[in-house]
């Protein structure tokens, strides 16, 4: 009914919402600062997924992937950014 | 496995549904920015306020919103292979989740609102309320445009716009999950 790939990417997406939880919440040994940079790359990583494999931009004309790439990279990075500088 | 050369590249949905959704998905840039600018000025006050916040509400909708998309993926797959009785009840399995997610939005507001924690409060809840309310207003508009979708995948025979049609509708349904997938370590976790 999914598809082998969108199964996996799915499952992928499950585990790194709980490995964010624990992370974000119990910080699991390492430090708030590592913990919420840790929390902010798997957000975008989720997003990437989703994009290419549900929204199905993966198999997109190049420019409306490369917008949606670009929108990944350039918005992970303000976010990322704005985090460590603030 | 198909290489990217071999591969039929093609647009899901109308190009009209991409240029709303990736202005919609600006627009939350510019709040996630927003939210970073302020929070930097008193970071103190934000971690603070974070912690009244119940991360499993959040946690829990993530996971809700992720199942969401997955029953609407294989809906799109339902319509294509011409599965008929299939794709109407994925859709409505969908927004059971996304009403579900509603409904736990409802009590942690009302959960917030009884604890004096409003957007009145300080600038941390000011910006909570907001862009998860605007998160809300997205997923709200969803659940009406997944309505749309199951009258159109009940029909027998789909033309070649109404699957469009169905594609770009799914896709929206992703951006609210995408969304969320952002605001919710933003708002609940980075400190």
């Amino acid at each position: 009914m999914f598809g082998l790939r969108v199964s996996l990417v799915w499952g992928v997406l499950v585990l790194a919402t709980i490995v964010s939880w624990v992370f974000g919440s119990a910080h699991a040994g390492v430090g708030y600062r590592t913990a919420s940079v840790l929390v902010i790359v798997v957000a975008f990583v989720k997003i990437r997924l989703v994009g290419l494999h549900f929204m199905e931009l993966r198999d997109a004309p190049l420019a409306l992937r490369g917008i949606f790439e670009g929108y990944c990279l350039v918005v992970g990075s303000l976010v990322l950014g704005m985090y460590l500088s603030g | 496995m198909a290489t990217d050369a071999a591969r039929v590249r093609r647009t899901p949905g109308e190009a009209g549904t991409w240029v709303f959704i990736f202005g919609d998905m600006t627009v939350f840039a510019v709040l996630f920015a927003t939210y970073l600018y302020y929070r930097a000025e008193d970071p103190a006050l934000f971690a603070s306020s974070q912690q009244e916040l119940n991360q499993t509400f959040g946690a829990v909708n993530t996971l809700l919103l992720l199942l969401s998309s997955l029953l609407v993926v294989a809906a799109v797959r339902a319509v294509r292979d011409h599965r008929g009785v299939a794709a109407p009840r994925l859709i409505a399995g969908a927004m059971a989740c996304g009403l579900a997610f509603s409904g736990l939005k409802v009590v942690e507001y009302g959960e917030k609102i009884s604890h004096d924690q409003t957007p009145a409060t300080d600038d941390f809840f000011l910006y909570y309320f907001v862009l998860t309310g605007m998160h809300w207003f997205h997923l709200l508009i969803g659940l009406a445009v997944l309505t749309a979708l199951i009258v159109i995948t009940r029909k027998p025979n789909l033309t070649a716009r109404q699957v469009s049609f169905v594609e770009g509708g799914a896709c929206f349904w992703h951006m609210v999950d995408l969304l969320w997938i952002v605001l919710f370590p933003l708002l609940y976790f980075v400190r």
